[in-house]
This record gives structure tokens, sequence and C-alpha cells, in this order.
């Protein structure tokens, strides 16, 4: 199946307070085909949200793409004039926020926020917007819909306006839609929902999803492939279930392992350390050549601090990793 | 001592904290005409015994953190006893108060707002050593020292600004402070919340290690099952300012009654087939409704998949089920103990 976004060798860097350009994302590329769900994982500070932005082409100002192109369906996102961008986003490709409380606007009820996207990209009259509107509520879930179309931001739970957020991402029909943490949010139950949510949406509509996340476990039955991030570079990319079952760069394995993952059924288990990744990400400015997690890595050797950071190598079919005692902790 | 006392070998335990049917309402205005109060806590009853982890699950609005907080007599509690030790600090005011105080100490969830941005972190540990008249100058300045080693920060720590140190680090200035009086009980409320998984899980390692060292007692407030099951020993389960089911941890995870047990261990279960099948038979929709004026009956009952509906004009009780588990349910006889191995 022939890719719907393609991005390949993307770098982004920030200008910071001397002018000097500090890189954020360095030489990513990945691809996602239609109707499916790629996952981007990492901790905070590792450019999954960035990454996000770039391909939006809203990056905060001080950011600027240095290199590579960014592709989806055949036209080059980066090239595009300010206008088309405009016409592209929301009907093409559109994003749901982490945050929705400040991702709505307060002083707009809801049906006119949804109505928004139709009437700019479909064209359609306020009567016709406001039934479709009411139609997408319904699709998300959201009970009363044609009360609840009159309601502003405020009037709304967690989980509703976050079901509204998806209902106004839907809206325009995108070929690829990018959920930026969606749930961290919302509560446990409601996270649930709206996981299964997505996936129904998915199923029915045949979007593709970019799916950004910090918890690798919860993503693995949601997404089909995974890449994960480290300080701006990709450092295990492959398909979702093989990274969390033969996890093989030590910082995918430490992610893996430092989440307590709930244990039911079975008898009680007495008190282990959980494993712990020392240290933090670099900030922006301390990044060098060498291996990003080297600072961090329980495993480094000699050749590590020797060498700079290793290329992203496949290790197995449809999985790679950019490390370079990759082979010997894969044993 | 055996597997299953180390586990649960909490029984034996001298009682540090016994609340009895805590209740705080606040005031929402007025509707038709009648005052209006939100029940963010209604009548729970806990007991937590030294050096063991009580920890409290549920939804936003749900009550931990005010229940947490009444505790801690931040807010006031309508009615209701906290005995803590052998005396009842719920009406306790001046002094005697500040004198309890030395003994409960809190760290709250964004460690961003929990500390003062134009004080240096040493001064904020020492701050409840100053304020409560702990020690001399310099022993107060020693014991920072050491507290900053013990929390893993070096001593030059203690001249920073909290806004130079990254969300880990900060949360570790939390406890360092939280821990400065030498208390008894520490509330966790949603301590590792706000921070990453790595840094999340270095927290959760640092913070019993402490409970080791000192036999510290925790109330630890997470909506996160994972955390809460490897943390605690004991665990309370609130929705709409009631306990729904209380139980060893042991125990609970391994057989849940209440419904909405059910339903949480299924929003929360590892992903394969069998977290499939729980979802289908438990997750509950919707959201939880709201803690203004509840209606008469279960709480849950609106969202619950046994509801009957005796369920919606009965407010049911928590009763004991086991040695150490009490649920609060109408239907629990009716409904089966189901096994996980069903799924």
């Amino acid at each position: 199946m022939s890719a719907l976004l393609e991005v390949d060798n993307l770098n982004v860097s920030m200008r910071n307070g001397s002018g000097r350009l500090v890189p954020v994302i360095e030489n990513l590329s990945f691809a996602v085909a239609p109707a499916q769900t790629l996952a981007l994982v990492g901790e905070s500070g590792c450019g999954k949200s960035m990454t996000a932005l770039a391909l939006m082409r809203l990056l905060p100002e001080d950011f600027v793409i240095t290199s590579g192109r960014i592709v989806l369906e055949g036209r080059d996102v980066l090239t595009l004039p300010a206008k088309q961008m405009r016409s592209l986003r929301g009907s093409a490709m559109s994003m749901i926020f982490q945050e929705p409380m400040t991702a709505l606007n307060p002083l707009f009820t809801v049906g006119d926020q949804i109505g928004e996207v139709l009437r700019w990209h479909q064209g359609l009259d306020r009567a016709a917007a406001r039934s479709r509107a009411i139609a997408l509520l319904r699709a998300v879930q959201i009970p009363a819909a044609e009360q609840r179309i009159d309601a502003y931001p405020h009037q709304l739970s967690g989980g509703m306006r976050q079901r509204v957020m998806i209902a106004m991402a839907l809206a325009g029909r995108p070929k690829l839609l990018i959920a930026d943490e969606p749930t961290t949010a919302l509560d446990v139950t409601v996270q649930a929902q709206i996981f299964d949510l997505l996936a129904e949406l998915q199923r029915s509509t045949g979007t593709a999803i970019l799916l950004i996340t910090h918890d690798l476990g919860a993503v693995a039955e949601l997404a089909d492939e995974m890449l994960v991030l480290y300080a701006g570079r990709c450092i295990e990319a492959g398909a979702s279930e093989a990274i969390v079952t033969a996890p093989r760069h030590p910082y995918t394995r430490g992610l893996l392992n430092c989440v307590p993952h709930l244990a039911v059924g079975g008898p009680p288990q007495p008190w282990v350390d959980l494993g712990e990744i020392p240290g933090m990400v670099p900030p922006l400015g301390a990044r060098g050549a060498d291996c990003a997690f080297l600072a961090r890595c329980a495993q480094a050797c000699d050749v590590c601090r020797a060498k700079p950071q290793p290329t992203l190598e496949p290790i197995a079919p449809g999985h790679a990793v950019s490390c370079w005692r990759k082979t010997e902790l894969a044993a | 001592m055996s597997m299953a006392e180390a586990i649960r070998g909490t029984g034996t335990r001298e009682v540090l904290l016994d609340v009895n049917d805590l209740v705080v309402h606040f005031p929402a205005g007025r509707r038709h005409g009648r005052p209006s109060f939100v029940h963010a806590v209604d009548g729970v009853s806990f007991r937590v015994r030294r050096g063991t982890t009580l920890g409290i699950v549920g939804e936003s609005g749900s009550g931990k953190s005010t229940t947490a907080q009444a505790v801690m007599r931040l807010v006031p509690a309508t009615s209701g006893q906290i005995v803590f030790g052998n005396r009842d600090i719920a009406g306790l005011t001046g002094r005697a108060l500040r004198e309890v105080r030395r003994h409960l100490q809190i760290v709250f969830q964004d460690p961003f707002s929990a500390l003062n941005p134009r004080r240096r972190a040493g001064d904020q540990i020492r701050e409840p050593l100053d304020l409560l008249g702990i020690g001399t100058r310099s022993e107060r300045d020693e014991r920072v020292r050491r507290l900053l080693a013990e929390v893993g920060l070096p001593p030059q720590a203690a001249d920073l600004y909290p806004h130079q140190f990254s969300g880990g680090q900060r949360q570790r200035l939390c406890i360092a402070r939280a821990m400065a009086p030498e208390p008894d009980l520490i509330v966790c409320d949603e301590a590792v919340s706000a921070l990453d998984v790595a840094i999340q899980a270095q927290i959760l390692n640092l913070l019993k290690r402490l409970q080791r060292e000192r036999d510290l007692t925790y109330i630890f407030i997470s909506h996160d099952l994972g955390v809460i099951q490897k943390f605690c020993d004991e665990v309370a389960v609130m929705y709409l300012g009631k306990i729904v089911e209380q139980a060893p941890a042991a125990e609970i995870f391994a057989a849940p009654r209440h419904p909405y047990t059910w339903s949480l261990i299924a929003a929360a279960a590892p992903p394969g087939p069998m977290r499939d099948e729980l979802k289908r038979r438990h997750l509950v929709k919707g959201d939880p409704p709201s803690p203004v004026d509840p209606p008469p009956g279960c709480r849950f009952a609106q969202r619950c998949p046994a509801a009957i509906d005796s369920c919606s004009q009965r407010l049911p009780v928590l009763g004991a089920i086991g040695p150490d588990h009490y649920v609060a349910c109408h239907r629990l006889a009716e409904l089966p103990c189901l096994p996980f191995d069903g799924c």
C-alpha cells in the first residue's frame, strides 16, 4: 500500500537567544499508510509534539524546519503557499490537542466551532452545517446531541470536551488525524472510552492516525507501527507488537520497565523497586554528536563513547534500532 | 513471616489514623430557593496502620483529594471524626493544630505550583522547621543538608531557585520539605501523576525507600491503578464522595466485588483478549454525574451495568464480606464473584 504521509529526513531547529540554531528534531523519517495508526512514543522533551506541529506547519515562531520533506498524498506540504496550507489543515489533515479545555474557544458554542470547519471547508450553509454537526456529535457518542450542540465548552465535562475536539477534527473528513496525547487530561474509564471511539471511527472512516503518547504499553493494541523518540532522534522503529514484546534499545526497555502495569487475578507480589532510567532527557542545546542516551544508559560501553549517534539500522524485518550494541543486547 | 504475611502483614500494627464518618460539604449557592451543597465527601470511614500505605483511587470529582485535605485539616470537615494517634483532631485550632501538623505532611500533584518561585530551595525545606520551631539555627541547616541528600539532590541545590530544577527534582524538593519535621503520616496527593514515566519510577522508588527506613505511613492518592497496586498495602475505591470498596491490595485486584472497581480494572488492564472481555462486561459509559445535591440511592446507580430499581432508591452501606474487605453494593449477593481466568 502506498503511503499517505511520508516524512523524509525532517530536521527542526530552534533559534535561541543569541540567534544560533539548536537542533530539536534530527533526521526523522517515517511513513503512515491509509487506515493505519502510527504511534510516536517518548518522554516530554523528546520532540513528539514538535513533530506533529511541523506536519501541520504550526510550529512556534522560533522554530524552523531546516531540511527534509513532508509529503501528504503526493503534495509537498513544506512548499505549499499559505492559502493552500490553510485549506489542507482541517480537511486533509487535522489535529486533536492534548488539553480540550484550552483548545476550544470558550466564547462560542460547540455547534459554532464544529460548524466553522464545515462551512469553511465544505461550503455548507448555516442550517446544513448545524445538522451535520449534530450528526458528528452523535458519531462521537455524545448523548442528547440536539441540546449539547448549543452548549458552551464550560458546560461540558472533560471527556465530553475531548469528544467535541474529535468531532471537530473529523468534520473535514481528514485522511490523516494527528492525536497529541488525546487522553492525558482524562479519567481512566473515559480514556478507555476515547481510545475505543478512535479505533471505531478509524474502522468506519479509514482515517490514518498519528498517535502521540508517552505510555508505550497503552498504545500497543491501538497502533500498528511505532516510533520511539529520544531527544529528537528516532532510536527504535517497527511494528508496535514487536517493539513491546521484544524491545531492543535500552531506552525502550527502560520505558517499558518503569511503568507498573496492572496485574489482575494473579498472586500478590511483594515490592520490588521499579526499573529506573536515571537522570533525565538532555535539554535542548546540550545534545552532542554522540548517542543521546549515552549518559543514562546502563549498557553503554567504550564503543558508544567513541562513536557518534548510530544510524537507525534494521535488526529484524520491519524493526530498526539505533544502538551500537544492538546485536549483543538482542541476544 | 510467610509470604502472605509479608505482603498483607498490616493487621497487627498500631492504627495511626482512624477516620470516622467524615463529611465535607461545600455550599454551592441556592437551587429552587433552597441552599445547595457539593457533597465532596459523604460519610467516609477508614483506618491506616503505621508503616503501611493506604491507596485511594477514583475518578476526578470522587472526593479523594478532599478526603486527604480534610485529614490534613486544609479544608474544614462538615462532620465526622479524624482520630490521629489517640486524639480527635477534627476540631483542633491554633497552637494545638500546629503541634499536630508537625506529624502530618502532604506532597501535592504539581511540583511547579507547590513551590514558591521566589525563595531558594533550601529555605523552603527549612520553612516547616522554622515555623514549628524545631531545632537550633545550625541544626536546621544541617537537617536541610541531610534531607537533600536523602532525596538524592546535591547540597548545592539548597541555594538554587525552583525554576532551576526539572519537574522530577522539584518533586524531590517537595518530598524533602514534607519530610523535614519528621512526620508520621505523609499524604501523597497524585504526587507522581504529573511526572514522566521514567521520573515517576524514580520518585516511587524513593518514597518506598523512605518508608522502609523511617516507618512512614502514606495515604497515596492516584487514578493510576497500576501504580496503586504496586505501591499500596490497602486500597479504597471512591466514587462521588463515598468509598464503594476497600480491601488489601492483594485481594482487591484478585477478587474485586463492586461493579465500579471492575470498571476501573477493565479500563486499566493490560492489552489483550482478557482486557477486551473485561471491557465488554464491565466498562461503564459516560462521565460521573455532578456531586451537587446527589439523588438518593447508590451514587453509582446511573452508570452501573448491574443496577436495578431499588439501587436508585436506597443508599447501600459499606459491609464487611471478609477480613478487611468491605463493599457497598445492594446486588453483592446476586453478582457472581467472577474469576479473571473466565475471560
